[in-house]
């Protein structure tokens, strides 16, 4: 798909082959409309990175055009100056929440052993090793007690942290993290921010989709405003600024009072 | 009526074949019932032969279709594989005609089978193709899958029956099934498709729960899902196959989809699901042709259909967790707590450890609790040794009813406190999440809670004492 | 033979046709709100079980008059709905398997029960459930011109099932116009439809009475399987022509219509130039349907696959112009 794409590499800047995720001019079409216009973006290594834009804005179509899951219409995306197909085992994935049923009749346990599979490989079962390994992983969310219940069994905001533990489980060094903090709960909130501040200290790097204007400075180091294009990016400190936040918002009619409102908050917050 | 009466399950009968059958039914007067020798015989596999064979295929066919059935239901393709079931049809009829054009024996099963097979598969292609290049959605797909390939079947066999110089060899029985007719190759074939079944999810048991559970996670981990997806597909298509013949194509649906959803009630592990729904499977494949072996006129088809369908239905009702009468159970318990909760609240409110008649019946009226429940409250409440009887003063509320009252009394102000500062919710919606929520909180999240409102500066309302 | 391609004689073809037609215009308006509620599939498992109501209303009044039948099946298709309800609801069963087990749990009943008055030596046939009989409605003294029709002997002519078709597509265009706008928000948003007044849960009852009642009508003359196909292909195939609601129904009536005569006649005329004799007209007009939906799906103006990739193609320029 992208290989046909007529830009030659050649007319490409140069990245650095440290950068964990490079995405050149990526387009993504849904039936008639683009949801994602030529994204260019570089991710600085070791860095906490939110996604943040409107609804709609295509957030959670980045991250899913990046793992390939919904298809590119144009543009290139590298990790470590590789293809996707070359370093899989270095990335981990956290998925929506509301994405799978959570009536699915297995424990937490079995869920978070999930991230271990692809180091169990095919056709074997999850040996006694992978579960302890995967029990540690809950314990660093704080849900190892909740191991042995039935997923359907946990509150929204313990789901999340399952899905958390299995991304940990995966042990990659590049993490999506999809709306990990929608509708959690305050101690689910305090956990996925320990467990990315603990996912720097040990030079890895997040991408996560955010939502939350009142905490991006205090979660992140980078930022991307994203309302179908990229509005902005780069250190919070430089881009969480109250002029690209209209930009980001101000573009949406229907947005617009919540968009005054987000704006009103920082500006309180900021001032 | 048409000349030639076709009576009842697509056999077609002529004339004097009928009348035969109407004097040998007139014989055996009816639905006589067996004797014990005769049901004992059958059912220790003693009564023939013939009989063996077809008691061993459907179970055998049962085993395997509950197994792989689990799967088309996580995978939420229950009524995927009623399409390709249907779609079957227009390839056993076009393998007919080619194999007879081209001077084989059309009848051959193989032969029949194989264009089921490519046609099965076909349809599945289609709803495919219908999803990935239209808007339609998967229900619209597969409505249309299933009555398109379906009416081309239809096209196909009332050309046969018209226009073929040889007999149309009663290709009507791939629509209803004929366990009857089931031969020892037929058996091997049923029992080699177990045993690849049971193989296969034993071997990729994990990763067909990975896709099922979580197609795009997987993805991302680097499995190949389409080809995962292809196996699961590919032993629904051979069970299907399979079962074409001795239950037909509309009931063989009912083999995959019955005993996975019977056996969901009963397990929340996931191997456990698969050895139940095969069991289900496999008993009601071995009760329906036993049934049917015993009683003239019953098609095993519809009584193995029958079987795992009263099993659905105990089941349904019976389960321990997920049964109807275990979550009405449930939900009552619940509202009576809730119910007590607000009874003790109102104690605790009122600083008295006598609520008296006119305030029960004042909450009642507010709470909408009908006589019945009213009663069951206090009853229950008695026994949980919150409140003593009720005399002509009132309510007696005990110690620990009291106690009770403040902790109900202390959570709804510290949610109500949390939604205020947290949530955005607006302060006229906050009564009603109360009433929702407190009932569930954990102390856990009530620690929290407190936490997180002594962090903010926020009074929270003391302890009540006890009531006296 | 006459050297025309297509074959049609008064007698033989007419009847037929107008029945098939009928019943494919009933069920193609109707299958509108099910595609868009969804419910494509309830079509599906409510011509599946009303067999057993069939039977069992024959064995209890043992009269298969059209009035007995028609209860049966209403009531069968109901407790089918319901039903499908409960072990979705109470059960937290996925919806497709929930129809699945209701549907063929009532359809081996069905077959079983058939089995039993077929040892009462009545004919109940499960086959003519499935594909219909349309070649049976066959108007021995029909005229032979088309002006010979123009009588009131042609009333009289008309079979029941003609009729009761004829009627149903009244009674189905009659159920849209009335309830139009309570239909469209239903389909649209159920949620709001409440919460504006509209009986929602009423109005999806309502809707399955008279998807059962199309499946009752048309089952004798033409089954259940043009029954489904007609349900969903023709309102389908609309939906992929237009984006209005109101548009979507009238060009689904004229779907159903083009599919069910285009159908009949590939049935008789096709295997006729052949030599050979006609096929069954209720699954030609299904492929028919089937086949014009493969149409729009690749050829529609707006949401076609050509569309699409034309579509791709200039967004692709477009970038590489940008």
């Amino acid at each position: 798909m992208d290989e046909t794409h007529p830009r030659t590499l050649s007319s490409l800047p140069e990245h650095s082959a440290e950068s964990p995720l490079s995405v050149h001019a990526m387009t993504v079409a849904y039936h008639r409309k683009p949801v994602l216009w030529d994204v260019d973006y570089d991710a600085p290594s070791g860095a906490l990175i939110a996604i943040v834009g409107p609804n709609g804005a295509g957030k959670s179509t980045l991250i899913k055009a990046c793992l390939g899951l919904v298809p590119r219409a144009s543009g290139q995306v590298e990790f470590w100056g590789r293809p996707y197909t070359q370093v899989r085992s270095r990335i981990g994935y956290v998925p929506q929440r509301e994405s799978v049923d959570w009536d699915f009749p297995v424990s937490a346990l079995d869920v978070v052993c999930m991230g271990r599979y692809r180091k169990i490989g095919w056709c074997r079962p999850v040996g006694r090793s992978h579960r302890r390994a995967a029990l540690a992983c809950m314990e660093r969310v704080g849900m190892a007690e909740y191991a042995h219940r039935q997923i359907s069994q946990l509150s929204g905001g313990q789901q999340q942290r399952v899905f958390l533990a299995r991304a940990l489980a995966q042990e990659a060094d590049l993490y999506f993290m999809d709306e990990p903090f929608a509708g959690v709960d305050a101690a689910t909130e305090t956990a996925i921010v320990d467990v990315l501040r603990e996912l720097k200290a040990l030079g890895k790097t997040a991408i996560v989709v955010h939502h939350d204007l009142q905490t991006v400075e205090e979660y992140f180091d980078e930022l991307i405003l994203l309302n179908m294009r990229v509005v902005a990016a780069g250190p919070v400190a430089r881009v969480f600024t109250r002029e690209n936040l209209q930009k980001t918002y101000g573009g949406r009619l229907t947005l617009l009072s919540e968009a005054a409102e987000a704006v009103a908050r920082v500006g309180s917050q900021g001032g | 009526m048409l000349p030639g009466i076709s009576l009842g399950i697509g056999v077609q009968l002529e004339p004097s074949q009928l009348e035969q059958l109407r004097s040998s039914a007139l014989a055996t007067a009816g639905d006589r019932l067996p004797t014990l020798e005769q049901i004992i015989e059958t059912v220790t596999l003693r009564g023939g032969y013939n009989t063996n064979l077809v008691i061993a295929g459907t179970t055998l066919l049962g085993l395997a279709a509950g197994i792989i059935g689990v799967f088309a239901l996580l995978r939420k393709r229950s009524l995927m594989t009623d399409a390709l079931s249907h779609a079957t049809l227009p390839g056993i009829t076009i393998a007919f005609l080619t194999a007879t054009a081209l001077g084989f024996d059309g009848r051959s099963l193989p032969v029949l089978l194989l264009g089921a097979t490519v046609s099965g598969v076909a349809g599945v292609l289609c709803i495919h193709a219908i999803l990935r290049f239209s808007r339609l959605t998967e229900d619209a797909a597969i409505g249309i899958v299933l009555s398109v390939f379906f009416g081309a079947g239809i096209v196909g066999l009332s050309y046969i029956q018209a226009n073929a110089n040889t007999s149309s060899a009663g290709l009507n029985r791939f629509i209803y099934g004929q366990a009857a007719t089931m031969r020892a190759g037929d058996v091997a074939i049923m029992g080699s498709i177990a045993g690849v079944s049971v193989v296969t999810t034993v071997l990729l048991l994990k990763e067909f729960a990975l896709v099922c559970f979580n197609d795009a996670f997987a993805k991302v981990d680097g499995w190949p899902v389409g080809a995962i997806d292809l196996v699961m597909m590919g032993l629904v298509v051979l069970v299907t196959v399979a079962g074409l013949q001795a239950v037909g194509l509309i009931l063989v649906v009912a083999m995959l989809i019955i005993p996975p959803v019977a056996a969901r009630f009963w397990t929340e592990r996931l191997w456990l699901l698969v050895v139940l729904a095969g069991v289900i499977g496999a008993a009601s494949g071995y009760f329906g042709s036993v049934v049917s072996a015993l009683l003239p006129r019953k098609p095993a088809g519809s009584v193995i259909v029958l079987t795992s369908g009263s099993i659905f239905a105990i089941s349904f009702i019976c389960a321990p967790a997920r049964g109807v009468i275990a979550t009405a159970i449930r939900r009552l318990r619940l509202r009576l707590r809730i119910a007590g909760d607000h009874l003790l609240e109102r104690a605790h409110e009122l600083h008295t450890s006598v609520l008296p008649a006119s305030v029960v019946d004042e909450l009642a009226q507010r709470r909408g609790w009908s006589r019945w429940l009213r009663t069951l409250v206090i009853w229950s409440l008695r026994r949980a040794g919150m409140v003593g009887s009720m005399t002509s003063n009132g309510l007696e509320v005990l110690r620990a009813g009291m106690a009770r009252g403040a902790r109900v009394s202390r959570n709804h102000a510290l949610w109500k406190q949390y939604l205020i500062s947290y949530a955005d919710i607006a302060p006229s919606h906050v009564d009603w999440s109360v009433d929702q929520v407190e009932h569930v909180l954990s102390d856990a999240l009530i620690a929290e809670l407190e936490a997180e409102l002594t962090a903010q500066g926020i009074a929270i309302p003391a302890v009540g004492s006890a009531g006296r | 033979m006459n050297g025309a391609i297509i074959q049609f004689d008064i007698g033989a073809d007419l009847f037929p046709l107008l029945a098939g037609t009928f019943a494919a215009m009933g069920c193609g308006l109707l299958g509108n709100f099910l595609v868009l509620r969804r419910l494509s599939l309830m079509g599906d498992a409510i011509s599946h079980s009303v067999l057993p109501g069939l039977v069992i209303a024959f064995l209890i009044t043992s009269t298969r008059s059209p009035a007995v039948m028609f209860a049966g099946a209403a009531a069968a298709g109901i407790a089918t709905v319901v039903l499908v309800e409960l072990v979705k609801n109470l059960g937290r069963v996925e919806p497709g398997a929930a129809m699945g087990v209701v549907f063929s749990v009532f359809f081996a009943l069905g077959v079983l029960l058939i089995e039993r008055a077929a040892m009462r030596h009545i004919d109940l046939d499960a086959d003519c459930v499935l594909h219909g009989q349309l070649e049976t409605l066959v108007w021995y003294d029909a005229p032979d011109t088309l002006s010979g029709l123009l009588t009131w002997s042609t009333i009289d002519a008309v079979p029941r099932q003609v009729a009761v078709l004829a009627m149903m597509v009244v009674l189905a265009v009659m159920f849209i116009s009335v309830f139009f706008k309570e239909l469209r928000i239903a389909a649209f948003d159920p949620a709001l439809a409440t919460t504006l007044g509209f009986n929602a849960t009423g109005m999806h009852y309502l809707l399955m009475v008279f998807v059962a009642a199309a499946t009752v009508a048309s089952f004798e003359a033409v089954g259940s399987i043009l029954v489904i196909a007609m349900l969903v292909c023709p309102a389908a195939t609309a939906r992929l022509l237009t984006d209005r609601l109101l548009a979507q129904v009238v060009v689904s009536g004229v779907i159903a219509a083009v599919s069910s005569v285009g159908g009949y006649l590939a049935a008789t005329s096709i295997p006729a130039a052949f030599g050979k004799d006609a096929v069954n007209a209720a699954g030609s007009m299904s492929v028919m349907a089937g086949g014009l939906l493969a149409l729009a799906i690749i050829a529609a103006p707006r949401h076609g696959v050509i569309s699409g990739w034309v579509r791709r193609r200039r967004l692709a320029c477009a970038i590489t112009v940008d």
